[in-house]
């Protein structure tokens, strides 16, 4: 029989001003390290200039932008149905969630977020949640494959691939899905797939067990991990820090509760958050929120109304085709759908909706028509790495690897 | 509390200063009129009126009206939960106003990407480089008068300036560059 073992801590103050006291004395020459831009532990292409004095890294300022195609400047140049593809690349760890969050946004220009059918809803929370599980797996494969645990990553790619196949079922595609319109979805649920779906999460589950099992009481992850990052409440908020990141701080904020979107309202679940804000509790966070995700799931699909899977007034979802090709009104809604898009109204609306990575948000600033004339990317992941410079300084260089880990960043969405 | 009363109570704190609250699809968008006050107005916000969180900093070009540019503050606060947008018009011969980094440290990086993509300077900000384009880029892309389609620069001191490995062999097609059936060996024409 299997004994368990308390490992005992030390408070991570006295743990951090030992480590002060016993380098104190120890200024030596200062070297500048190069890490990135294409280093595996930071996961795609961000570089960071290290200052090191010994293992202490003295400054460190994180260079962005080798991604960066002018999302921002080509949304301005196409409507905003054309622009839906270019959201699966923000974080093309979840583009589902990303296609939901910028079909919301542009909804509420709009005005008619509130009259997308019920089982649009429905269909769009789960999305959300898949895209969550799946890039939390991804999230915590990597990040324990960087602090030395192999395993857990290919564990939760086997995982991921029963998600990718669940999402190509509903897609068509497994990574560019471009799956909502504006005022929809573009297709219903395929026959058979809540059951696969019902069937992938019972197996999630156990799969989320095993992960725990290796890594939340292995003595070298927790040592990897706990007090190393600290990020204290204050400085969360002060850097805008959202997500996981901002709740693994304490910090009890989570959009889909503080400002429910979609049906989250009518869903039961929980906001995991950590006591301490290092690396080990963001690690923590992100395996609960998983499990919550699981829930939701297992509610919608209990819940799920029949009904459209888009608004159905013609004028905003392209009518269906037979009336197109029978019928002239439709012919001409599809036509100035296809050709000049919905026309928006005037004026500018920020939407923020919760994404595995923080808080995605969309400003459009609408001067009518069908195009907008400014669209900004509020980006989790860029706004995430800006602390970097402040967190990193009196850490040692092997704590970089785990801190970014946990911080679970993607450059698609950073450099956008 | 709702974001109309708040807006009401930081008009009511500089009087002339903000324009009246304008409601849109349930946001409250303040207007200052003097961009100069923009970081003691954003203090005020943060320090007596709760707004501790600043979700995104964004910049409008409005191309062809004067001022030419606008600075959009999305602010949040954590107590009140509620959600405030501050703007602030700056001229083109101006292009400057006050930093906020000293209220919110997030601002460092949003005021970095707008000077590197709009060309804003931010006065008093700690650290003012390009973030997103390399150091030296000569151009703000997201003004409109900048191209869709880019205009040509140099990438001084890139590490990819050497030819690369294919480049000029048999597969590769080159701009202005014979066409693949003539350019390719084992291509055989019909005839042949």
């Amino acid at each position: 029989m299997a004994t368990v073992q308390d490992i005992e801590f030390k408070d991570p103050a006295a743990r951090a001003s030992a480590a002060n006291e016993e380098l104190r004395d120890m200024q030596g020459e200062k070297m500048v390290l190069n890490m990135g831009p294409s280093h595996p532990a930071t996961h795609g292409v961000l570089r960071i200039v290290l200052e090191l004095d010994g293992e202490i890294i003295t400054k460190a300022e994180p260079d962005i932008g080798y991604l960066h195609r002018g999302d921002e400047k080509i949304a301005e140049n196409m409507t905003y149905t054309q622009f839906i593809p270019y959201t699966d690349r923000l974080d093309y760890l979840a583009p589902l969630a990303n296609n939901v969050a910028y079909a919301l946004a542009v909804e509420k220009l709009h005005g008619i977020q509130q009259d997308l059918p019920p089982r649009c809803q429905y269909i769009r929370v789960m999305c959300c949640e898949l895209a969550r599980i799946s890039s939390h797996l991804l999230g915590l494969g990597a990040f324990a494959m960087d602090v030395g645990a192999l395993t857990v990553f290919l564990h939760t790619f086997t995982e991921r691939e029963k998600i990718y196949n669940l999402i190509e079922a509903l897609t068509g595609a497994r990574f560019t899905t471009t799956y909502t319109r504006i005022g929809g979805v573009s297709r219903d649920l395929p026959p058979g797939w809540t059951d696969q779906c019902r069937k992938f999460l019972h197996e999630v589950v156990v799969n989320f067990d095993e992960s725990e099992k290796l890594l939340t009481r292995n003595r070298i992850f927790v040592d990897r991990t706990r007090d190393i990052g600290v990020i204290s409440k204050a400085d969360a908020i002060d850097y805008g820090l959202s997500g996981p990141n901002l709740r693994g701080s304490g910090i009890d904020y989570d959009l889909r509760k503080a400002h429910p979107y979609l049906v989250y309202d009518q869903l039961k679940f929980d906001i995991p958050t950590g006591s301490v804000g290092d690396c080990y509790d963001r690690y923590l966070v992100r395996m609960e929120e998983m499990r919550q995700s699981v829930r939701i799931l297992h509610q919608c699909l209990d819940q799920l109304p029949d009904g459209p899977v888009s608004i159905s007034n013609g004028k905003t979802v392209l009518p269906p085709k037979e009336k197109v090709l029978t019928k002239m009104e439709e012919l001409i809604h599809q036509f100035i759908l296809v050709t000049q898009g919905e026309n928006a109204p005037p004026g500018e609306i920020y939407f923020g909706a919760e994404n595995p990575k923080g808080e995605l948000g969309f400003y459009i600033n609408s001067r009518g028509g069908g195009t907008p004339h400014r669209l900004k990317i509020r980006a989790p992941s860029f706004v995430n790495l800006g602390i970097l410079s402040h967190m990193l300084p009196g850490c040692m260089m092997s704590d970089t690897v785990s801190i970014l880990g946990s911080l679970d960043f993607v450059m698609g969405e950073c450099d956008r | 509390m709702t974001a109309l009363e708040l807006a009401q109570q930081l008009k009511a704190r500089f009087n002339d200063l903000i324009a009246d609250p304008v409601e849109f699809r349930g946001e409250a968008t303040v207007k200052i009129r003097d961009a100069e006050r923009i970081a003691e107005v954003c203090a005020c916000a943060k320090n007596d009126l709760g707004f501790d969180y600043l979700v995104d900093l964004s910049s409008v070009d409005n191309y062809g009206d004067d001022p030419r540019f606008t600075v959009v503050y999305e602010l949040y606060g954590y107590g009140h939960r509620c959600h405030l947008r501050l703007k602030t018009d700056v001229s083109e011969e101006k292009y400057e106003l006050p930093t906020v980094t000293a209220v919110w440290r997030a601002a460092n990086w949003h005021e970095r990407e707008i000077y590197d993509m709009m060309g804003l300077r931010f006065r008093g900000h700690p650290d003012l480089r390009r973030i997103l384009m390399w150091e030296g880029y000569p151009y703000f892309p997201l003004r409109k008068d900048f191209p869709l389609s880019g205009k040509p620069s140099e990438l001084p001191e890139a590490a990819c300036t050497r030819p690369a490995p294919l480049q000029g062999g048999p597969f590769v097609t080159v701009d202005g560059g014979k066409d693949s059936t003539v350019r390719e060996p084992r291509a055989r024409l019909p005839e042949n």
